[in-house]
């Protein structure tokens, strides 16, 4: 398995798959079992490399671990001085950071007064303090309402706009589907691994779905004529089996048109990633 | 192991139980009671109450309350390394730190610093004050200044290790315990062996002179070492995120 440099990565699976725990390997918390892993082209079970890693790194962990009693400030001001950034530099990136999560104007406030969504915003400014290229975030939108969840998820596809490396640990399949370059299915054991749109096409192959003014026999015939199998039709619509959408709509449409259709809508259609998913998981 | 994280670590930790007026007021009391009320005990028994002490039985009494730094050493940490410890568990903030470049020795020695510095601070500001204050209380009666002397040097060394064998036996126990209350609790019973000290050298089982003081300051200082080992083993990354309750 590898992950690309400004890449972002899901790692999708039920709990208990070992998600947390590869993470915690990756992020040299505890110690592999077996196989391998090098990040930057360290080795994660090598100890001098280990520290190496770490200031490499950002983690977001499952449970955000703020100091409740500190302020957010100082949250972010102890993590600056775990990584030896300088006092002004440190600075800068607090107000940077907090600006940016709009939390700036509660910088002076304890953490422990924040709301779910603002604690988990923190926790994430904490992850990016010493600005790393390679993030982990364990479950990020866990437990938080859809406001607060959005807000989360809007930011993690900023920083995929600044080209970070970001490992995503989630159940959450549409979060997936919306911010992953690709996936890896995981249950105790790497399942697969691909695009979102490419496990949604593996599971299902590709479909459109051609909606016209009124479905008639000769229409669905026509099509058929050509080799394409037909399911779910309706009054106004049906789907038609394709390999490749993009050079064989143009000869349906033109036999619809012969048959006489007014084609409204082609749209394709396809499994969803929670279809592959739990596909997957029922298969083993 | 980098003296900078680690001051890093308890400067974090000074900051939070500076908002936490228990932990300070655990810290400040036993000293306090110990460098202020016990010689006010001692001049009110040598020179107010109606069967006032004789002058002779000053310097022991004088040496047997001053057991009590050792005593209070051995308990004072329990309440901010339990904080320390025991309450970043509960705060699920050890693993972010964890995930940091700082070595497992920086944040325990970290820890460390923060539960030692100011019990230990707090100590010795309390046999100061102790000092002074029976010195003031029995110059009188005695006709000499009693205080500075090798008994209260050999308490004065032996605090700061029983200090650190607190700290080292309450880093175990943290790893077992999932609140800060049961810490604290379980981490207070070190102070029995001392009391037990105490109390059979106050019963007249023997006397606990300067040299008796040595050694038990030796003693602490070989039992810490292996103590240290043990607190070290229990304070790794995987230990604390795979073990620890």
């Amino acid at each position: 398995m590898h992950v690309e440099e400004g890449e972002v990565f899901g790692f999708l699976g039920p709990n208990g798959a070992g998600k947390t725990t590869t993470v915690r390997m990756l992020a040299c918390l505890v110690s592999r079992s077996s196989g391998t892993a090098t990040i930057g082209g360290y080795e994660i079970s090598n100890r001098a490399d280990q520290p190496k890693i770490r200031r490499m790194i950002g983690l977001l962990t499952e449970n955000v671990g703020l100091y409740e009693e500190l302020s957010a400030y100082d949250n972010l001001d102890f993590y600056g001085r775990y990584y030896k950034m300088g006092e002004q530099n440190r600075r800068e990136r607090i107000q940077y950071l907090l600006e940016m999560l709009g939390l700036w104007d509660r910088r002076g406030a304890p953490a422990g007064t924040f709301s779910k969504g603002m604690k988990q915003k923190l926790a994430i400014a904490r992850a990016l303090i010493h600005d790393p290229q390679l993030l982990f975030l364990d479950e990020p939108t866990a437990n938080l309402d859809p406001e607060a969840s959005k807000t989360v998820r809007d930011f993690i596809l900023e920083l995929k706009k600044e080209k970070r490396t970001i490992f995503l640990n989630t159940h959450l399949l549409d979060e997936a589907e919306r911010i992953c370059d690709r996936v890896a299915i995981l249950k105790t054991r790497l399942i697969t691994i691909g695009s979102p749109q490419d496990l949604r096409r593996s599971l299902s192959g590709r479909k459109v779905k051609i909606q016209v003014q009124r479905v008639d026999d000769s229409m669905v015939e026509s099509v058929r004529k050509l080799g394409h199998r037909i399911g779910d039709v309706t009054a106004n619509s049906f789907v038609v089996d394709l390999r490749e959408p993009e050079k064989e709509n143009p000869a349906i449409l033109r036999a619809l048109q012969s048959a006489g259709a007014d084609v409204v809508f082609v749209t394709e259609v396809g499994s969803s990633l929670e279809d592959v998913y739990l596909k997957l998981m029922r298969e083993g | 192991m980098d003296i900078g994280n680690a001051w890093n670590v308890a400067l974090k930790d000074f900051k939070i139980y500076t908002r936490k007026p228990s932990v300070i007021y655990a810290t400040v009391a036993m000293p306090l009671i110990v460098g202020v009320v016990f010689p006010l005990i001692l001049d009110y028994s040598l020179h107010k109450s109606a069967k006032a002490l004789s002058a002779a039985r000053a310097p022991g009494l004088m040496d047997a309350f001053s057991i009590w730094f050792v005593i209070g050493a051995a308990v004072i940490p329990t309440a901010i390394a339990s904080y320390s410890l025991v309450g970043e568990k509960m705060q699920k903030s050890l693993e972010p730190m964890l995930a940091t470049p700082m070595s497992d020795g920086d944040i325990l020695l970290g820890k460390t610093i923060s539960a030692l510095l100011l019990p230990v601070a707090a100590l010795y500001a309390g046999s100061i004050s102790y000092m002074a204050l029976m010195d003031y209380f029995t110059r009188g009666t005695l006709g000499y200044y009693y205080y500075p002397n090798w008994h209260i040097g050999a308490i004065l060394l032996a605090a700061p290790l029983a200090a650190l064998l607190s700290v080292e036996v309450n880093v175990v126990i943290s790893s077992r315990m999932t609140d800060v209350r049961s810490a604290q609790q379980t981490g207070v019973l070190l102070m029995l062996p001392f009391i037990g000290l105490f109390l059979a050298s106050e019963v007249g089982l023997f006397v606990m002179n300067d040299t008796d003081l040595t050694i038990l300051a030796g003693a602490l200082a070989a039992i810490s070492v292996g103590t240290f080992f043990v607190a070290k083993a229990t304070f790794q990354r995987e230990e604390i995120l795979t073990r620890w309750r």
